[in-house]
């Protein structure tokens, strides 16, 4: 059995506003090394798959279907055994 | 003429759209299912705001796939008029029938209030009632209405007349001081290349009726209703 971490984050370029408020908060409470906080979307998807390559296809396929918008989100995942 | 309004689960406009068409043009008006897979004898399709699908992942991802919208794709390809609304707007750029995509508010609040609308193209089947630079007051209601296009798009869209309302003044002034959201360009409502479907996050059919104290926005749903009594007679 595997199972999928899919990450999705805003494209580079675009102004997260979510993640300007988190670094925001955090320099308040004192945190002075921040040059930059993004917020994405972690998924993990349980698979009946067992074969590697069959659930990259398939994890690519819901990634760009659905999971990510790629007008303003990018996506990356790693496959791991459940 | 008869106008189809399209309910996902987690529609709350619905009813506002459907009483527009209903009592306030005196047209004939139906609802249509998410799992419709055939939209029947309908001339115009409304897709209403609320929270499809809980807005879960993100603002219409999961209602893009439904098999309504496969049917109105079909509908639109063959230019039927189609209009989105708030969350209908959200779905249509998520199902690609609109460019770009709406992203959370700059200043990460839902923002519930009045506002000021440009007209920046008054000769296209939704907005002909309208006259070219008129403003009128227009409710918003969203968490996620930046509108966001690449460069290159945003240029094409402005030099193809695809910006039908922008956020602006009282006196029809645009700038960042009146954009309540952080849309490229002030951008509130945009159109296809092909002129038959439109998004807009400001809801006409919540300033459709004069007991609202807002009636502007019903020049939406009568421009639309005059293009297709031309194209039907």
């Amino acid at each position: 059995m595997l199972k999928a971490i899919v990450t999705v984050m805003l494209k580079k370029g675009i102004f997260d506003p979510q993640g300007r408020a988190v670094q925001n908060g955090l320099e308040s409470i004192g945190f002075d090394s921040i040059t930059g906080v993004r917020v994405g979307k972690q998924l993990e998807i349980n698979l009946s798959i067992t074969d590697r390559d069959a659930a990259d296809k398939a994890v690519h396929e819901m990634c760009d279907k659905m999971l990510a918008n790629p007008v303003v989100e990018s996506y990356s995942f790693n496959i791991l055994e459940a | 003429m008869n106008w189809g309004v399209l309910l996902f689960p987690g529609s709350n406009c619905a009813e506002d759209c459907f009483h527009v068409i209903d009592q306030v043009l005196e047209k004939p008006v139906k609802y249509l299912w998410h799992k419709d897979t055939d939209l029947g004898d309908v001339d115009a399709i409304i897709i209403p705001g609320g929270f499809s699908y809980g807005d879960h992942l993100r603002p219409g991802a999961i209602a893009h796939l439904s098999p309504a919208m496969t049917a109105v794709k079909k509908f639109a390809e063959a230019g039927g008029l189609v209009i989105g609304i708030c969350n209908g707007f959200q779905i249509l750029t998520e199902s690609r029938m609109l460019p770009g995509s709406l992203l959370q508010n700059r200043g990460l609040k839902f923002l519930c209030q009045d506002q000021t609308l440009r007209v920046d193209n008054a000769d296209t089947p939704f907005t002909s009632d309208f006259d070219e630079g008129e403003v009128f007051v227009c409710p918003i209601a969203h968490n996620e209405g930046n509108y966001y296009a690449d460069p290159e798009t945003i240029v094409e869209m402005e030099e193809n007349g695809q910006i039908l309302f922008r956020y602006a003044s009282p006196e029809g002034e645009v700038s960042d001081d009146t954009n309540p959201n952080g849309s490229v360009n002030s951008i509130a409502g945009i159109i296809n290349r092909a002129g038959n479907v439109v998004g807009m996050m400001p809801h006409p059919e919540r300033s459709s009726d004069h007991v609202l104290g807002l009636s502007e926005g019903k020049k939406v749903f009568t421009s639309m209703l005059k293009h297709l009594e031309a194209t039907h007679s």
